[in-house]
């Protein structure tokens, strides 16, 4: 097969116009193909990936928060250039997308959408959720952020503005949660427990911390 | 699901009992053949019988293209049980191209029918 795409050149997006790669495309055709004769279900295909994955999972972005939460420094450094911030930790994603990151606070809730192309900054946050990907989550966020808010059992007191970021080919975000309460003291190693993948998309709260006692 | 057993693939990189991997297509073709098997359309040992053909015919061990030659090897088995064919691979991943040139940036990547 002829594969081995290069990423010794970093070729520019296309600004309008989504992308895949190679192998990218490659899995899509298979999977597509073992789809429609029954074969495969995607849905059953997302669990699977959502039982295994682990090293691109968003432990990665967990650790970016902990630390910017135990770290001052850090968390003035990664709201500047998050870019930067995030590649010091190690981890970087070879497409060299521009990451921003964004800090909930009682003031303002961050959230973010983007649909499946490749937009969705698995670097930190590992792979993208099925629900993340389906296009009534993108529209309802949008126009109702609120409301999709509720779906994950979010309830925002009225005070607090809610932002939505559409992540684009040059630019992903990464919602940094609020500390919860009762862990002062605590380690990075016992923070990153408390950051879960949806808080650091903003569908989500980090954990309390007697869930992870 | 019955949890097959990783340590019988050659070369698979473990991080205690979990893959690991280094870009989201690589985790699809690794839940492909979880979720084929799954299903019994073959079994663990037909394919760590394929995966390691398909490795031993690779021209570098590079632990890099690891899961090139694991989606290779599924499209080879595939193949053979007759499911689908290298052409209907080949003509798919083209209109997979084709489908995301013409998708704006920000929607999902449809194919057309």
């Amino acid at each position: 097969m002829s594969e081995h795409h290069s990423h010794g050149h970093e070729h520019q997006h296309d600004h309008d116009h989504s992308h895949l790669s190679e192998m990218d495309a490659r899995v899509r055709a298979l999977e597509s193909l073992l789809s429609e004769k029954g074969y495969i279900d995607p849905i059953a295909l997302d669990l699977i990936v959502e039982t295994y994955e682990t090293r691109i999972g968003p432990q990665n972005g967990a650790h970016v928060v902990a630390k910017a939460w135990s770290d001052p420094d850090y968390f003035d450094w990664l709201i500047q250039d998050a870019t930067a911030a995030i590649h010091s930790l190690g981890y970087a994603s070879r497409q060299g997308e521009h990451m921003v990151a964004v800090a909930n606070s009682s003031d303002v809730h961050h959230m973010v959408v983007c649909t499946l192309c490749s937009c969705y900054p698995w670097s930190v946050l590992g792979l993208p959720p099925t629900w993340y990907k389906s296009p009534p989550y993108r529209a309802k966020a949008v126009i109702d952020p609120r409301g999709v808010l509720e779906d994950f059992g979010i309830k925002l007191p009225k005070s607090r503005a809610v932002e939505v970021h559409d992540s684009t080919a040059e630019t992903r975000y990464l919602v940094i949660p609020q500390r919860p309460g009762g862990t002062d003291g605590w380690d990075e190693k016992q923070l990153a427990k408390l950051v879960t993948r949806n808080s650091m998309i903003g569908t989500g709260f980090a954990l309390d911390a007697k869930d992870v006692a | 699901m019955s949890a097959p057993d990783l340590r019988r693939l050659p070369g698979l990189i473990l991080d205690g009992e979990e893959p690991v991997f280094d870009e989201p297509w690589q985790a699809q073709a690794f839940a492909m053949v979880v979720s084929l098997h799954d299903r019994k359309v073959f079994t663990w040992a037909e394919w760590a019988e394929a995966l390691s053909q398909q490795l031993a015919n690779a021209v570098s061990d590079d632990a890099r293209q690891y899961y090139h030659h694991w989606l290779a090897a599924l499209e080879n088995l595939m193949a053979e049980k007759g499911v689908v064919t290298p052409q209907a691979i080949e003509t798919r991943e083209r209109q997979w191209h084709e489908a995301a040139a013409r998708t704006p940036h920000g929607e999902p990547i449809e194919l057309g029918k």
